[in-house]
């Protein structure tokens, strides 16, 4: 294991800005910024989707207006479209499934001290890791 | 009104983060995930920063009584570590291995026209929207 690309600066101030998003959206509304519960719920059709619309908007426009001052962000996509597509849907399945996602357990459950979003977040992030592993250093890439 | 101004303002904010923070890069979090290989510590840090910020500002919100626009904080009904929350997170898990992205930073992608982002983000969707039609198949009375 080497270390690469390490951007320690950059990677607190914008977790910064994500932790005070979610806190700001909670202490305003009362609501979760977990992007798969807030989706989800558009599915499920549960008669609030103004605010859900406007905060995924919002998540477009905060990444827009970065890009204006900054330069287009680098967004790199190197898996071919089947396995973006059966990826999308294990994702798609498996927040709902587990009722959360990064955003949602993995910030807002934890600053909460959740077990249940401790527990989630431990395991998505194994699974994730051992997803790579094999993908990158058994089967030798998608 | 301020109430949907304040949902917004918070969804700018979070994409702003998404991007400074790099997190929007798939090609970033799989280096994350590459643990065995050339690793990027980064989104640790990411994670770092975030709680910093949301554990002080989740404990102030929730010291009111309500929140700033009305309405009621959210809360989950659920307690207990089941086999829908460990199993649910081991398939998201392995999606969000097998190509970098997760809903978050997959919707904001979008803001930049890639076609890679639609598709998994339609696909989210879909595996979404299945998992819903799964429930009420087995569950008629409506949750």
């Amino acid at each position: 294991m080497t270390i690469e690309g390490f951007t320690p600066v950059s990677a607190l101030i914008g977790g910064a800005l994500i932790g005070l998003a979610a806190a700001m959206l909670y202490a305003a509304t009362g609501r979760i910024a977990g992007v798969s519960g807030i989706a989800g719920g558009l599915l499920r059709r549960s008669g609030d989707a103004p605010w859900r619309l406007l905060f995924l908007a919002g998540l477009m426009v905060g990444a827009a207006l970065t890009a204006l001052v900054a330069g287009a962000p680098s967004i790199r996509v190197e898996t071919a479209w089947p396995v973006l597509v059966i990826a999308g849907l294990l994702v798609g399945y498996g927040t709902q499934l587990g009722s959360g996602c990064t955003s949602g357990h993995g910030v807002c459950g934890i600053a909460r001290f959740s077990r249940r979003s401790i527990a989630a977040t431990i395991v998505f992030m194994a699974a994730a890791a051992l997803t790579v592993f094999i993908v990158r250093h058994a089967v030798g890439g998608a | 009104m301020l109430r949907l101004a304040a949902t917004l303002g918070a969804g700018i904010v979070f994409g702003i983060g998404l991007v400074v923070s790099q997190m929007i890069d798939p090609g970033k979090v799989l280096a994350f995930l590459d643990i065995t290989g050339k690793w990027d510590p980064s989104l640790a840090l990411v994670m770092a920063g975030a709680l910093a910020v949301a554990i002080p500002g989740f404990r102030l919100a929730a010291a009111r009584k309500v929140p700033v626009f009305g309405g009621g904080f959210d809360q989950s009904r659920q307690r207990s570590i089941d086999g829908r929350l460990l199993s649910g997170a081991a398939v998201f898990g392995v999606g969000w291995g097998l190509v970098g992205f997760c809903p978050g930073p997959a919707i904001a992608a979008l803001a930049f026209g890639r076609w890679e982002a639609l598709l998994f983000v339609l696909a989210m969707l879909a595996g979404a929207w299945l998992f819903h039609l799964g429930r009420r198949r087995h569950a008629p009375v409506s949750a």
